[in-house]
């Protein structure tokens, strides 16, 4: 079951690779790329998030060995996002990268964003999950300030075309998912 | 469709052409959606014919032209121009047209005039982005009148060979290679000359942004990002090519840094 999920978080990547193989990646292949793995990373953080709510509603416990996969997709394609932004807009030179990081809100967010979620994925097994203990469980509610920032990144991705539609989607899903949260400890 | 055109060898870029392809699917027109691949997509309902550009304002001659009677007016000419768009990317396009001044001349501008304004078409029933408020419609751009009567701006109807492919303004266009590419404004239907700055699309919906100038200019950045570079769509070396760096007035400027003598382009940007 876990091999069929990793099988199928991959799907949009062989996409990329076919695509590429068939000279299909649009005019601009580079932007095409960037932006197809960070709507993926998006994607596979809603439903990393999702697992919870879902878990409570349904009663199904099992689902929550799936998370983890799901959360480290979130890492493989934000890696995937941010390495070809580094190297094919920043040619691998990190003096320029940090400028751009810097002078660009949009940017700045991204970046954080991504940083945040190293921990994360570092910790994201057996061992760590020992050794960390309780603060281990405070470590990965790092999610929930990433979560806002990435919708904040692709908010201002999308103010240059005045488009809010897409964003404004994956942000009330988002938001949805969060609030289920709040729900047993405002006891409704 | 052909359209004919003899190569005027005085406007020429070395560089690779764009393919056909790119020029064609890659298109920033909201009018038909906000997405690169939409206008390509969309593009099918503008109907082309009849159509008509009125030219009016400060002239002595205003006209309502057909736009056949305009294919007429000069002989056209293929030029390969530079093509530099603000978000980053640029191509190197054969286009076909004639000089704008042309046209200008033919309506007489009278001695108060100052500048020139174009207006595309809005038509929610052939343009489905016409729906949605990204901008204000119709779309406007506009020159200065001695911008305007630079030969480099050409009034323009097709592309490789071709009338314009839909998705790329057809049936009248123009393009200012050394500004950035949309204020080369698309499916013009109406062209005023006047005494006033026009109001134009994008100054108006980000004026912090997008300035009436918009010359291309590698040390005057967009405040989301950098103009230094730049990448060329469809480059040798494939989407590994490393980007570009951006000329001042986008190469032109000999033809015309005269223009702005004396005036501070960083705030006039």
């Amino acid at each position: 079951m876990k091999a069929l999920l990793i099988g199928i978080g991959l799907l949009p990547l062989v996409r990329l690779i076919v695509l590429g193989y068939q000279d299909d990646l649009t005019a601009n292949p580079i932007e095409f790329i960037t932006r197809s793995t960070g709507t993926w990373a998006l994607v596979f953080l809603c439903l990393t998030l999702a697992i919870t709510p879902l878990r409570r509603l349904t009663g199904i416990n099992q689902l929550i060995q799936y998370r983890r996969t799901l959360g480290l997709f979130v890492f493989f394609y934000a890696c995937l996002h941010f390495s070809i932004w580094f190297w094919l807009d920043h040619s691998l030179i990190f003096s320029e990268m940090i400028i751009d990081v810097i002078k660009r809100p949009f940017i700045t967010v991204g970046f954080i964003s991504f940083v945040l979620l190293i921990p994360l994925a570092l910790t994201s097994n057996q061992w760590a999950v020992k050794k960390l203990k309780r603060s281990w469980a405070r470590l990965h509610q790092l999610i929930y300030l990433i979560a806002p920032l990435v919708i904040l990144h692709y908010f201002w991705h999308k103010s240059g075309k005045n488009d809010y539609f897409t964003v404004s989607i994956y942000g009330a899903i988002l938001l949805i998912l969060l609030a289920l949260r709040l729900r047993p400890r405002l006891k409704l | 469709q052909k359209l004919p055109a003899k190569v005027n060898p005085q406007f020429f870029v070395a560089d690779k052409l764009t393919s056909y392809k790119d020029v064609t699917t890659y298109n920033n027109f909201y009018e038909f959606g906000t997405d690169k691949a939409d206008p390509a997509r969309n593009a099918h309902t503008l109907k082309t014919r009849p159509w008509t550009v009125s030219v009016e304002g400060l002239v002595n001659k205003p006209k309502v032209w057909d736009i056949d009677a305009l294919l007429k007016l000069a002989p056209m000419e293929e030029r390969i121009y530079r093509f530099r768009c603000v978000e980053g990317w640029s191509m190197v396009i054969p286009w076909i047209g004639y000089s704008l001044s042309h046209l200008i001349k033919a309506s007489e501008p009278q001695g108060s005039a100052k500048y020139i304004e174009f207006i595309s078409l809005a038509d929610p029933k052939q343009m489905p982005g016409v729906n949605s408020r990204v901008l204000n419609w119709p779309y406007t751009e506009g020159l200065r009148l001695d911008e305007a009567m630079n030969p480099l701006a050409l009034l323009t109807f097709g592309l490789y060979g071709e009338v314009l492919p839909n998705q790329n303004g057809a049936p009248i266009r123009i393009n200012v290679p050394w500004k950035y590419g949309f204020k080369s404004a698309k499916s013009i239907v109406k062209i005023r000359i006047t005494d006033k700055e026009p109001a134009t699309s994008w100054k108006v919906s980000a004026p912090y942004e997008y300035g009436f100038y918009s010359n291309v200019n590698p040390e005057v950045n967009h405040p989301r990002w950098s103009q230094a570079t730049e990448r060329r769509i469809g480059a040798e070396g494939g989407m590994f090519a490393p980007k570009i760096k951006t000329l001042p007035f986008n190469g032109y400027a000999e033809q015309v840094a005269h223009l702005y003598k004396g005036m501070d382009l960083r705030k006039f940007y």
